[in-house]
């Protein structure tokens, strides 16, 4: 290797002393935040056997209290969560090849997009709110307690039980739920954070084809929390839509 | 750099894949495919075969994986396969709980 080939290599800004070069600073960066992942995969896994072990127990129940939330909120959602991934995955690409000014519009729309969402399921929560399905008394003008459908009632704010199904199940089911999204949800909040954090130092020009490990690593972190949407999705929004009595 | 820049096609492609995927499971929700496995109904096994084919997607393209160094495929992997032991042991217990009469 020449000497002006080692100075351009050695040379970056943003290499620590402790690499060698800046790709192995970029591959120790993107293990670091797998494994990182790989806590996180445990932390949700857990919250996902506790909803298929009870599932399994209470399966009326929980296509009762399933059919409950709003399915049209939740699949707009997808697509939103499903459209910040690719914006992000964008942003990497354009980082990639040194576009700066599509770099940061896509950081930008990524932002736009994750906000979109909690914002949509902040709607979603208020409703829950307001048919009194917050478990437990965790808030005290609204405690649990669905008013509960009678056959042939027709209103969606109350709670249609399947046979076999009580409201004590149906709240183990919101326990579930409200764990589960609102983690997802903090998850989001903690990535709005990160993706301003990147939105201010793009726009003062430091990644680049050279170094972007940042853009990368975050984006990583942006794309599991959308694949836990992606199980959260179907597992407490669709299943048991087939019983649906009307 | 030796670093696999993946070309826009390929999110193009993944992007809409993951939306019909969407679809997909939202038409198959309110479908009643009847068969149940066990505790398992077809319903929810294909929910899940869907969500676990959107996830391998995102993972491999969105994520890189496909193009990483192999300790990352190895991470990927052992992060999975603890998991699947959470389930196996855990189920092993429920599952089974009823086989023996109460009170032994």
């Amino acid at each position: 290797m020449s000497h002006a080939a080692t100075e351009e290599v050695h040379g970056h800004p943003a290499l620590q002393h402790h690499f060698e070069n800046m790709e192995q600073q970029r591959e120790a960066g993107t293990l670091g935040m797998w494994v990182f992942l790989v806590t996180e995969i445990m932390f949700f896994g857990g919250m996902f056997l506790a909803y298929t072990l009870y599932r399994s127990q209470f399966p009326a129940a929980f296509a009762s209290a399933s059919n409950h939330l709003d399915i049209k909120l939740g699949a707009v959602n997808t697509g939103v969560l499903i459209l910040s991934s690719f914006t992000m995955a964008m942003s990497v690409y354009f980082t990639q090849v040194g576009k700066l000014r599509p770099q940061i519009v896509c950081l930008i729309l990524t932002l736009i997009l994750g906000v979109t969402f909690l914002g949509i399921k902040a709607v979603e929560y208020h409703s829950k709110y307001e048919d009194h399905l917050i478990p437990g008394k965790l808030i005290a003008s609204s405690q649990f307690g669905p008013t509960v459908a009678h056959e042939g009632d027709q209103d969606p704010h109350k709670l249609h039980l399947l046979p076999g199904a009580t409201v004590k199940q149906v709240e183990l089911f919101y326990w579930i739920y409200f764990a589960m999204t609102g983690m997802h949800a903090l998850h989001m909040i903690i990535g709005a954070g990160l993706l301003t954090f990147l939105i201010i130092f793009s726009i003062k020009g430091r990644y680049g084809p050279e170094y972007h490990s940042p853009v990368e690593v975050i984006g990583l972190y942006w794309h599991f929390v959308d694949i836990v949407w992606i199980f959260l999705f179907p597992l407490l929004y669709l299943l048991g839509r087939h019983f649906e009595h009307g | 750099m030796s670093e696999h820049i993946v070309p826009v096609r390929v999110y193009v492609t993944i992007f809409m894949v993951l939306l019909v995927g969407t679809a997909l499971t939202v038409l198959a929700a309110f479908h009643d495919f009847h068969y149940q496995f066990g505790g398992l109904s077809l319903n929810a096994i294909i929910a899940l075969a869907i969500a676990v084919t959107k996830a391998t997607f995102v993972v491999l393209y969105f994520m890189h994986v496909r193009y990483s160094i192999r300790l990352v495929w190895v991470i990927v992997t052992s992060a999975l396969f603890w998991m699947a032991i959470m389930f196996a042991l855990t189920f092993a217990d429920y599952w089974t709980r009823g086989w023996l009469p109460v009170g032994y």
